[in-house]
């Protein structure tokens, strides 16, 4: 039985005579009997108590209570509770597009906010109101510099997640792009190995920052040399590490994208997250997903708006510049709500935090034998070490000790075996990083 | 109402950030810092919670208000999926466990939960085999095409077109395109349907195959489908169903039958995981066994143990398409309204979404014109071309039911209808609902017959009156930061708040 119907049997025979119809099989009558299902072999419905305990036991079978030094892109950050009470609204997430402004003005306010805040996070002029995850962002940027450019050929570095590298070459195998990676030297970018790449068929570089091993960069020389070959930049980079760190928009960044998660959100086995995409005014033409932009009525109040819309498939269909309709928009306005919250002062505060952990935790890790911090730049919170043994074994063995030790780079590097990356956030106290360094060399050493 | 930057003091103070524990303060070298902090707004915790409680008044939602949105099947979202979906073990679960050396058993809840949802939609649609990665529905579709360009590849055919029908949704269009085809649009016939003699007309060797919607975006199910469907096959094309109308035929037919090779589903629709103001939504995509070794990794596969894990060992698989295993926290929302459902339940959907919407057209035919006069499935879409003649559009009926506290339904699409108002109830509503609606519906027509001009100035009821868009899209003022810079700043008015 379906609880959330509303129609009492005489409303259904009351609605079927002013359709002139004997039952509602007869609404059916276009679809033929031999076009019935072969098959609909479904369960009978349960009541909410059930299903509710048949989710809460599934629920108890995942291992949410390892203490987490894995990061990969997706970190464990604290959420406050006022973000989770404000996005629980339902005026938020029971609305659709605001395609009706005038009756959308909260959502459309909430996303020019959010536009502004990422706009002030990366050092951009402006921001779309977000793609689905930084990966798919990622590739939307891609196609995005390739129809700015007319060029057809795209330089990764190494240093990019490699979970986003599959996925552009993924979107990509029917279409007629040169991928090429640059391969990282001493964990960072190797500037040398780039250059030789930068050719005037190049539409854009991509570089990451922090890297994938954690490593933070002043890519402004790499930019400035791609720049003179009228090369654009796409910029991957880490928000919480923002507040701290120099900008994109300061190297010369062309393209920013990243992963949104940090943010305010939940890490949910791997969604909903947030893609957020920002950019040079200059090409906000070009730039996919929707665009919120301020306005006035006719009675010269302020208002919001969709705006750019002909770039989009609802207008544009075949020409348009993404596929892209619904985006993310709730996680957006959630990721704006956490930066609301936290404010000017509090995520520089909280990116310290997350800095000086991180720093504890190497020193600590430093001390063991067999653990080597491989380091030459400086690292934000996550950071890579190597091991005297397989690491994919050791962060086995550290799981029946509590810990989800780190993330093993061998997974997606080949050679690497025995290295991993370890991630540390304000929510590691000094008792638990201490446990962790503990039993890191129990595992090790014994 | 005023921007959260506007309320902003310097040196105020929100959440607090712990004290350090760990006793040392790490400095990184100045050349890789910003220069200055991020602008973000200097508020205490009770302004943000007032700013975004009074930004979330100014919404229509589906709990407050009827939102007959076409084509977006903005049903009820049932509260208890969002308290599953945050449930610790679910939500505070870091996507990276399984794959750590045998982190699939770190992750068993989570995966049970993907695999079941794979079975329960085949059975549902009728496909044979499910990708949860796709994160809408649009998503979906490209993750759909890509994988007919594999096929078309692997089997060395020279493929160039996908054929599109004139009232697809702008996305089908849109992801060919970005696959890497061309498009070949397909008139409909006077009936609401595809023209079997057009279809016919451009099908060569080179069509890639075709992407459409059953029941339509006019609310009309094509009963040819079958013979399209033959003839699509009859040149190696490949049929692609997109199923954003399948909320209208749940138990009646399922497209995997129907002849359909590849499809997506909207969870946000026929599933119900809340519409987020334009997302999340959630797209998995369903094949039959022709396209089943192309479908993205990594898949859910169950163990001869009983254990489930990932498997990559697909190598003629697409790739990823997305990070990693779907928009989790909505398939489980839409797992978990399955459940309650169940067989009779998603039946019972289909049939009152159906209902819902040949009352409205039953009670509103006389008054507005009707494109195509028959049965309709889960919606049904008007022409306001009557109205236009006095001078009220679409636009303008859409306005006037804001005044009335219902939220608009879609107008101006599908594009193959003048004056478009496509309207779907969804099964949720009540005949009472309906009935207020109708009423709402001829007051508008009567009113544009006694006092057109009236309509001009609608809505008046909203904190904003019609914006203007054409500024908008001249100014671009589309972050705050900026506007600051440019000499356009000072003409803003500030929002009279009601």
């Amino acid at each position: 039985m379906n609880p959330y119907i509303a129609n009492t049997e005489s409303e259904i025979q009351k609605m079927l005579s002013a359709v002139g119809a004997k039952s509602i099989d007869d609404l059916f009558v276009d679809i033929k009997p031999a076009q019935r299902p072969k098959s609909f072999d479904l369960p009978t419905g349960k009541s909410e108590m059930e299903v509710v305990e048949h989710i809460r036991r599934l629920s108890a079978k995942n291992r949410n209570d390892l203490i987490l030094f894995i990061g990969g892109g997706y970190y464990d950050h604290y959420v406050p509770a006022a973000v989770s009470a404000l996005i629980s609204r339902a005026e938020f997430y029971t609305a659709y597009t605001p395609y009706q402004p005038e009756c959308s003005q909260g959502t459309l306010q909430a996303l020019y906010e959010y536009q502004s805040s990422i706009c002030g996070l990366t050092g951009m002029e402006v921001a779309n109101a977000s793609i689905y995850d930084g990966g798919t962002a990622l590739y939307e940027a891609v196609m995005m510099a390739i129809r700015i450019t007319g060029r057809k050929r795209i330089i990764m570095d190494g240093g990019v997640s490699p979970i986003y590298r599959t996925i552009l070459r993924t979107y990509t195998s029917n279409l007629d792009i040169e991928f090429v990676e640059a391969p990282v030297a001493h964990g960072q970018a190797d500037r040398a190995e780039i250059a030789k790449q930068l050719d005037d068929k190049t539409a854009a570089v991509i570089l990451q920052n922090p890297n994938f091993f954690g490593t933070i960069d002043d890519h402004a020389d790499i930019m400035s040399q791609a720049h003179k070959k009228g090369i654009l930049v796409i910029a991957s980079v880490y928000p919480i590490a923002l507040a701290l760190l120099k900008t994109p928009g300061e190297m010369g960044a062309d393209i920013v994208t990243g992963e949104g998660q940090s943010l305010g959100l939940s890490l949910n086995f791997g969604g909903p997250y947030l893609g957020f995409m920002a950019t040079r005014k200059e090409f906000i033409r070009k730039m996919p997903g929707r665009i919120v932009a301020e306005t006035t009525d006719a009675a010269g109040r302020r208002c919001f708006v969709n705006t750019l819309q002909a770039r989009e498939q609802h207008i544009r269909r075949e020409k348009a510049t993404s596929n892209i309709c619904t985006n993310v928009s709730l996680c957006a306005v959630q990721a704006s709500m956490f930066m609301t919250l936290l404010g000017k002062q509090g995520l520089r505060q909280l990116a310290q935090l997350n800095l000086d952990k991180a720093e504890y935790c190497r020193q600590l890790l430093e001390k063991i034998p067999g653990v080597k911090v491989k380091r030459s730049n400086p690292t934000f919170n996550e950071f890579t070490v190597h091991l005297n043994k397989d690491a994919s074994k050791v962060i086995e063995d550290m799981i029946a000790k509590g810990f989800a030790a780190g993330f093993p780079l061998g997974r997606y590097y080949k050679g690497m075996e025995n290295y991993m990356i370890v991630a540390v956030t304000e929510k590691r106290t000094r008792e638990e990083i201490e446990l962790y360094a503990k039993s890191l060399n129990e595992v090790l050493n014994s | 109402m005023k921007l959260i930057f506007e309320k902003s003091v310097s040196g105020r103070r929100s959440f607090e950030i712990p004290v350090s524990d760990v006793g040392i303060k790490s400095e990184i070298a100045a050349k890789y810092l910003r220069q200055e902090s991020a602008p973000l707004p200097e508020v205490t915790e009770l302004e943000v919670v007032r700013h975004y409680t009074q930004l979330s008044r100014r919404n229509y939602c589906i709990d407050t208000n009827f939102y007959p949105l076409g084509s977006c099947t903005m049903k009820y979202n049932p509260k208890f999926t969002e308290k599953v979906a945050a449930f610790a073990g679910m939500a505070d679960l870091h996507p990276l466990l399984p794959q750590l050396r045998r982190g699939e058993t770190l992750a068993q809840g989570a995966l049970e939960v993907l695999y079941e949802m794979e079975k329960i939609l085949c059975e549902i649609t009728g496909m044979d085999h499910y990708t949860m990665q796709p994160l809408a529905g649009a998503h979906g579709e490209l993750t759909g095409v890509m994988m007919m360009a594999a096929y078309h590849k692997a089997k060395g055919n020279n493929k160039k077109y996908i054929l599109v029908p004139d009232s697809a949704h702008g996305t089908n269009p849109a992801t060919a395109a970005i696959a890497g085809y061309e498009i070949i649009t397909i008139p409909s016939n006077d009936k609401g349907v595809m023209d079997l003699v057009q279809l016919k007309a451009n099908l060569s060797p080179e069509v890639a195959g075709l992407m459409i919607t059953n029941p339509n975006t006019v609310g009309i199910f094509d009963s040819d489908i079958d013979q399209i469907a033959q003839m699509v096959h009859s040149v190696d094309g490949l049929m692609y169903y997109d199923g954003a109308n399948l909320n209208a035929i749940l138990g009646r037919c399922r497209p995997g039958d129907m002849g359909f090779d590849v499809m997506h589903l909207n969870v946000h629709k026929t599933f119900s995981t809340p519409h987020g103001g334009g997302g999340p939504g959630a797209g998995p995509v369903g094949v039959n066994k022709k396209l089943a070794k192309y479908l993205p990794i990594s898949r859910v596969v169950k163990r001869d143990d009983g254990v489930f894990a990932l498997d990559y060992d697909y190598p003629d698989s697409i790739g990823y398409v997305a990070s990693l295993y779907g928009n989790f926290a909505l398939l489980l929302r839409a797992y978990a309204y399955i459940l309650i459902l169940g067989k009779e339940g998603l039946i019972e959907a289909s049939n009152h979404a159906v209902l819902n919407a040949n009352y409205l057209m039953a009670k509103l035919k006389k008054n507005f014109d009707l494109p195509f006069d028959r049965i309709c499935m889960h919606e049904v879409v008007l022409s306001a071309s009557r109205q236009a003649a006095r001078g009220v559009h679409a636009i303008d009926i859409a306005k006037y039911l804001i005044d009335q506290n219902v939220h608009p339904p879609t107008v101006y699409f599908p594009l193959t209808v003048k004056e478009a108002i496509m309207i779907e109830p969804t099964e949720n509503e009540s005949k009472q609902t309906l009935d207020e609606f109708i009423a709402l519906m001829l007051e508008a027509d009567k009113l544009s017959q006694s006092d057109p001009e009236s309509f001009h100035s609608f809505p008046k009821t909203m904190p904003v009156s019609r914006p203007d868009e054409v500024k908008a899209a001249r100014e671009l003022n589309t972050n705050y930061f900026q506007r600051l810079s440019s000499s356009s700043a000072k003409k803003v008015k500030e929002t009279v708040s009601f």
